[in-house]
């Protein structure tokens, strides 16, 4: 691996990281898309900076970004509180409407400037390495990797600063306020850092990677575990998992590395929904074919104890007549009679006489009782 | 006048203007729906969605007809929304994070198809990532034709299925106990809303195509209560936006007609809550500070009453700083008194205070009298 994969890679794991972890509260606070209105309306930020300012690698075009980004959340909450149309349609409205004034303003003003539409979506990582960090003539990087790494540690200090106050008004909105946390102010400030996240992860993956950051690994992580601090910790890992299987199905794709990316974080959320453990698809099945066959066999039990002893048994208590009472098929029966003896439920005598045993009766009494 | 009279007798803009309306009918009849069901950016997921849809029909068929391309993006962006109801339905994973990676994952895979297409040698995948942010100009007949027919039978699936679909989006629970298969319906009615997004993507883009879903609907909103109206106001505004906005980036250079189409409708959607009579917010805000001001004219004019009382005299004047003092705010008497007076409730007396007249005695027992009956009730 040469230093400029190595730098890809690097930076790619600090944006997914810087990423994943505010998205864990954006997935959690049901405001994911939030994430989607302000990576797309940043762009606007970013232009009307670039007109104010002149100069495409200030500092100050990142807070004026970011203060669009808060602009957009204020704005939705505006309309939204007008009564006159819901949440996800104020969110319809405003960041197309944003996003569209940037890309006539760019396609207007500022064609051949380094500011184009593909860009914005695609992001420019692979071009990342070659813009370095010079500090009176010595090499201290790749710019966009200082950039990301500060935002990192932004996101790290907000988190451990006010973990207390995002978790209480994340999970109880209503405590949170009679304590005398103020939601409002909370979640302005975490909307500034989700913005602050997004123009700095903007530059280098483009808007659509920092959707798939912010809210893939976080639903994934949320589908693994219960505990707030592991699911900030497996965010996190997944992120990274991202960036680097994502780097390299780009390499031996030859395609978009962002897209890559954000293709690996769907795999990763696929593999989480599939195969979590006690909530995947998979865990969710085999549960319900367990509790079936555990509610049959009770049938069974129940039905041979009904009729134990009583002057129909020879006729009721047979294999061969079970199909027709309990209205199952064939097999059906034998796989149920086979679970049953194998627990001990029964033994089968010769002629296909089903007989309970002490721990069958047992059960068929308890099934019974409730 | 220039935009008209190219409208009416300029082919190509004809041409682009008659599958710009057509899409924004379409999509604004059935983003009603979406909007009325909180399914706003469902749209914004489906359209997303279709981006590897597009770049697999072409890389299957070799073919770049608008027909084949968007039955990929409904395969895709149909896909998608299954996706995203699955995931809502069997995970506990919030339905926004549902859309949000539905969203996002779609498009990434789909920049992963685009960008290996454009890595291969022949050139014929050029104009592929028109599709990103729309180019109407690239219309041509044969493509206006697909637009029209398919939106028509989105159309005409709306109108055919129109009873259900309202029960569907009003009361899913009453329209279950009647024996609708409802979460077939759900279905169908999604299913419709793909076709009107995809077959909007060639000239508005998959990054904008939402807006079209959302922003003629919440327009419409404002303007009515009916359903059937608002769908047909819906309808209206996205043909309206559509038109608009092919006319202007057709005359503008460089100026992609996505955004010109979501500004259009931007526009409208502005107008709307602004002005939409009832609801609109000029008219609440006027509507508010009219009651306002009757409350407070209403106040002063009991406290006169109660001053009448005491004194038992019409010609007996109270001064202006009396009458501050016994309702909340200093200096609201002063301002409302002659507005009574204008109504002939209150005069002034010589000595600058202010009493009540004979017609403001009734007015004010007739308000008291209501105020009665309402805390009795």
């Amino acid at each position: 691996m040469s230093t400029i994969e190595l730098e890809i890679q690097l930076l790619a794991v600090v944006v997914a990281v810087a990423c994943a972890l505010p998205g864990v509260f954006l997935v959690l606070r049901r405001t994911a898309l939030l994430s989607d209105a302000i990576s797309h309306t940043v762009l606007l930020g970013i232009v009307l900076a670039f007109f104010a300012i002149g100069d495409l690698t200030s500092p100050l075009l990142i807070l004026g970004a970011a203060a669009m980004g808060v602009v957009t959340v204020a704005l939705v909450q505006v309309i939204e509180g007008t009564g006159l149309v819901r949440e996800d349609a104020a969110i319809g409205l405003v960041f197309p409407a944003l996003f569209s004034i940037a890309v006539i303003l760019i396609s207007l003003y500022a064609g051949d400037v380094h500011l184009d539409t593909d860009a914005v979506l695609l992001g420019e990582l692979a071009l990342a390495p070659f813009r370095r960090f010079v500090v009176g003539g010595r090499d201290l990087g790749p710019r966009g990797l200082w950039t990301m790494g500060g935002i990192l540690l932004l996101n790290l200090l907000f988190l451990f600063a006010f973990f207390k106050e995002l978790k209480l008004s994340t999970f109880d909105p209503g405590l949170a306020a009679a304590l005398g946390l103020s939601p409002v102010l909370l979640h302005y400030a975490y909307m500034a850092v989700v913005s602050i996240t997004a123009v700095g992860a903007f530059d280098s993956v483009g808007s659509i990677l920092v959707v798939a950051f912010m809210i893939a690994p976080p639903a994934a992580a949320y589908l693994l575990s219960d505990r707030l601090p592991v699911v900030l910790l497996l965010s996190a890992l997944i992120g990274a998992h991202c960036a680097i299987s994502g780097y390299w199905l780009a390499r031996w794709m030859d395609a978009s590395i962002a897209g890559s990316m954000a293709t690996m974080a769907g795999v990763d959320f696929l593999l989480a929904f599939l195969f979590a453990p006690g909530r995947g698809l998979v865990a969710q099945a085999r549960r319900h074919l367990r509790q079936k066959t555990e509610f049959a066999v009770s049938m069974l039990a129940i039905h041979l104890l009904n009729h134990e002893g009583g002057p129909e048994e020879e006729r009721e208590c047979r294999v061969g007549h079970l199909p027709e009472h309990l209205l199952w098929s064939e097999e059906q029966v034998q796989r149920i009679v086979r679970d049953a003896e194998r627990s001990d439920l029964l033994e089968v005598r010769s002629g296909g006489t089903l007989r309970l045993t002490e721990i069958g009766r047992e059960r068929a009494r308890r099934a019974m009782a409730i | 006048m220039d935009l008209l009279h190219d409208l009416l007798f300029d082919y190509t803009l004809r041409t682009v203007a008659l599958g710009t309306a057509a899409l924004g009918l379409a999509s604004g009849a059935l983003g009603a729906f979406a909007v009325l069901r909180r399914q706003s950016l469902l749209g914004d997921a489906v359209s997303h969605a279709a981006l590897p849809g597009i770049v697999l029909a072409f890389l299957l068929t070799g073919s770049k007809e608008l027909i084949v391309l968007v039955a990929g993006a409904f395969a895709s962006g149909w896909l998608g929304s299954v996706f995203v109801s699955q995931i809502r339905a069997r995970s506990r994973v919030p339905g926004d994070s549902a859309l949000g990676i539905v969203l996002a994952v779609f498009f990434g895979f789909g920049l992963v198809l685009l960008t290996y297409v454009q890595g291969r040698p022949d050139a014929a995948q050029a104009g592929l990532d028109r599709f990103l942010f729309g180019q109407a100009a690239t219309l041509v007949a044969g493509d206006v034709m697909v637009i029209v027919i398919l939106g028509g039978v989105a159309l005409a699936a709306l109108l055919l299925f129109w009873k259900e679909f309202k029960l569907l989006s009003f009361d899913p629970e009453f329209g279950a106990s009647l024996g609708f298969p409802i979460g077939r319906l759900d279905l169908a009615l999604t299913t419709v809303l793909v076709l009107a997004i995809v077959i909007g993507l060639q000239a508005v883009g998959v990054v904008l195509m939402a807006a079209l879903v959302v922003a003629p609907a919440a327009a419409a909103r404002q303007w009515t209560d009916s359903l059937g109206t608002m769908v047909w106001l819906s309808a209206l505004f996205g043909a309206v936006s559509g038109v608009l906005g092919a006319l202007w980036s057709g005359g503008t250079a460089g100026l992609p007609t996505g955004p010109a189409i979501v500004l259009a409708a931007t526009g409208i959607v502005t107008l709307s809550l602004l002005f939409a009579p009832r609801r609109g917010l000029v008219w609440t805000t006027w509507r508010r500070s009219r009651q306002r001001s009757r409350i407070r004219a209403d106040t002063v004019l009991a406290d006169l009453y109660a001053l009448y009382r005491q004194h038992g005299s019409l010609d007996h004047g109270h001064s202006v700083a009396v009458l501050d003092a016994m309702s909340d705010g200093p200096g609201g008497a002063a301002r409302v008194l002659p507005v009574l007076a204008e109504e002939g409730w209150a005069r002034p007396l010589p000595d600058r205070s202010w009493a009540i007249t004979g017609e403001g005695l009734r007015r004010a027992e007739d308000l008291l009298a209501r105020l009665g009956r309402a805390e009795n009730e």
